[in-house]
């Protein structure tokens, strides 16, 4: 009998306590196959702050720094300013990056920090179970946005991507998804690409991904994902924003 | 070795150098400002990084990143600056990680003041951000101390795995004063001695050397068994690392007791009533935490009453009466914000004291 397929060893044997349908599983799975696919072996460093992920240190087989709410990407320059030879990621989420870490995360790339931030956006706290995030979309309704989030009492959502994609420091800037296996497959080569970037000593990069959450949604995890094409899709428009390596 | 005549802040920085500091993250704050712009000039001399953060905030972040790998690494700041940090220092000492603040304190509360003030006391050693933890903190009185500490700050940090935190003022670091730097020493990131650090694994490598920088224990018994080994650890300095200073005590009816710069007043204070033949003393914490409790009690033993001079509403008052527990009276003088107290003062509470023991 032959291999055909293998979980990459840059996954821990621990299981996720991630929620049935939740697309973190997915995007963890991405992360470390491209963590192992970089050639870096153990010359690498993950932080990863409050959120869903918070745990991801017991997931991810590297290195590991779990960080204060929204402040990854500060933490990651501390390393990385360290390290400058080291593959140095954040993995955050909305709630933490679009929210109380937006300091920090314009920062970074302000400074054209040499790291890769993998942002996963599914336009609600997770966590603390299901609160309106600056992300969630208009008219959605979350526990703290019991009637519909107001665009008027609290603004319309923000895109971080485009945002980001407008600081001069910024390297590389793309939103993907996890949807369907296309997708999945673009999202792989998005943090291929800013790894590699990374690891050519260019600026920031940042890859976007919609995801998934059906708990806090209220939604099978089927449903989830029409909901995710139907609304966030279009709101969140999923491409390249910003390559400076293909100009 | 010659003395150099130094400011205070520039003194600071190049002796937290000279003991192996390579990284410095910051953010402009009056009266510590001299630390980062001397940093920024310094460091890329020795290959070392200076960097501007965009907040407090995000530079004892960013401290807590590069301690992480290992380094040594430092950052200044001032009161308004310093309580910015506060949930950084919390996360540092829970993730026990090696690393020195500077608080060079200014006049509050809010934005107070820029001159200077030692408001920040409680702030320093009662609690500051979250949590039950401790820095091992150094108050010291001159310049020259504040070199002499920096020789072993970073070590005591890394041994204990704890934050090390300088409780400066504005006055020491903007005044200049002869002194004696050391050697630069030729520090280098030791993986073996420092097994916790983000020093590089790969999977296959030792399952149990693989670095995890935490300060989440989701359970409550292992949050209970962290907290428990931070505490072990906190006896353990209390045990150790106690540092004070004791003038002209041993005969004194009357003991100053007093920190930092205001100590240098006091002792002034005590030269001047001992002129008068006032039997007076000064006792001098250098470490506010650990407090020299034991060592305070043992010193006014036979001393009829205690003054304790700060500059601020009375914030180490709480620990010298916790040390002499009733057995002698304990009086305060002092001023909040910025006013510094001023020897003729000392010296006029002094003598109104003796009329009344």
């Amino acid at each position: 009998m032959s291999v055909v397929f293998e979980k990459t060893s840059y996954l821990t044997d621990k299981q996720f306590h991630y929620c049935p349908g939740c697309n973190h599983g997915i995007i963890h799975r991405l992360v470390a196959e491209a963590l192992e696919e970089s050639g870096m072996g153990g010359n690498i460093v993950g932080v990863a702050p409050v959120g869903c992920s918070v745990f991801a240190y017991d997931y991810f087989n590297v290195d590991m720094i779990e960080a204060a709410h929204g402040r990854a990407p500060a933490v990651a320059t501390g390393v990385k300013r360290v390290k400058p030879d080291a593959l140095v990621f954040t993995y955050q989420g909305d709630g933490d990056l679009a929210s109380i870490g937006t300091a920090e995360i314009v920062h970074v790339a302000h400074r054209g920090e040499k790291i890769t931030t993998i942002f996963v956006n599914n336009a609600i706290y997770g966590m603390t179970g299901g609160q309106m995030a600056p992300t969630s979309l208009v008219g959605q309704k979350t526990t703290t946005s019991p009637y519909g989030r107001n665009e008027d009492w609290c603004g319309a959502p923000i895109k971080m991507s485009e945002m980001l994609a407008q600081v001069p420091g910024s390297y590389y800037i793309e939103r993907c998804a996890v949807n369907n296996n296309a997708n999945i497959l673009k999202t792989k080569k998005a943090i291929k690409k800013a790894f590699k970037y990374q690891m050519e000593g260019k600026g920031f990069c940042m890859v976007e991904v919609l995801s998934t959450c059906p708990t806090n949604w209220g939604l099978s995890p089927v449903e989830s994902l029409k909901w995710l094409e139907e609304n966030m899709m279009p709101y969140y428009p999923l491409g390249v924003y910003k390559d400076k390596g293909a100009e | 070795m010659a003395l150099t005549l130094m400011k205070g802040s520039e003194a600071i920085a190049e002796a937290a150098i000279r003991n192996g500091a390579r990284f410095f993250f910051g953010y402009p704050i009056t009266p510590q400002t001299e630390i980062p712009e001397y940093m920024s000039a310094r460091m890329p001399e020795i290959g070392g990084c200076y960097l501007q953060a965009e907040s407090e905030v995000s530079a004892i972040n960013m401290v807590y990143g590069a301690a992480s790998t290992g380094a040594r690494v430092i950052t200044s700041s001032s009161s308004p600056g310093v309580s910015l940090k506060q949930e950084g220092i919390s996360y540092c000492a829970g993730a026990r990680l090696p690393c020195v603040i500077l608080n060079v304190m200014r006049g509050g509360p809010g934005l107070g003041s820029i001159q200077a003030s030692q408001g920040d006391y409680f702030q320093a050693v009662k609690g500051g951000g979250n949590g039950d933890y401790h820095l091992l903190t150094y108050a010291p009185a001159s310049i020259q101390e504040a070199i002499n500490i920096f020789s072993f700050a970073f070590d005591k940090a890394e041994k204990y795995r704890v934050p090390v935190l300088f409780l400066a003022d504005g006055i020491m670091c903007q005044m200049m004063e002869p002194v004696e730097m050391p050697e630069m020493i030729d520090f280098k990131i030791d993986p073996e001695a420092k097994p916790w650090a983000t020093t590089g694994w790969k999977p296959g490598d030792d399952p149990a050397k693989r670095a995890v920088i935490n300060s989440l224990f989701i359970n409550t018994e292992d949050l209970t068994e962290h907290n428990n080994l931070l505490q072990a650890t906190y006896r353990e300095i209390e045990a150790n690392e106690v540092m004070y200073e004791t003038y002209l005590t041993d005969d004194a009816d009357i003991v100053i007791t007093a920190f930092g710069t205001v100590a240098r007043i006091a002792k002034s204070a005590v030269n001047e009533l001992r002129a008068q033949g006032i039997k007076v003393g000064l006792f001098r914490p250098i470490t506010v935490w650990p407090y020299p409790y034991k060592e305070l009690a043992e010193v006014t033993k036979n001393a009829k009453a205690i003054l304790d001079v700060e500059a601020n509403e009375g914030q180490m008052l709480q620990d010298v009466k916790l040390a002499v527990n009733g057995a002698i009276p304990v009086d305060y003088f002092g001023h909040c914000g910025s006013l510094m107290p001023t020897t003729a003062e000392i010296v006029a509470k002094v003598l109104e004291m003796k009329e009344g023991i």
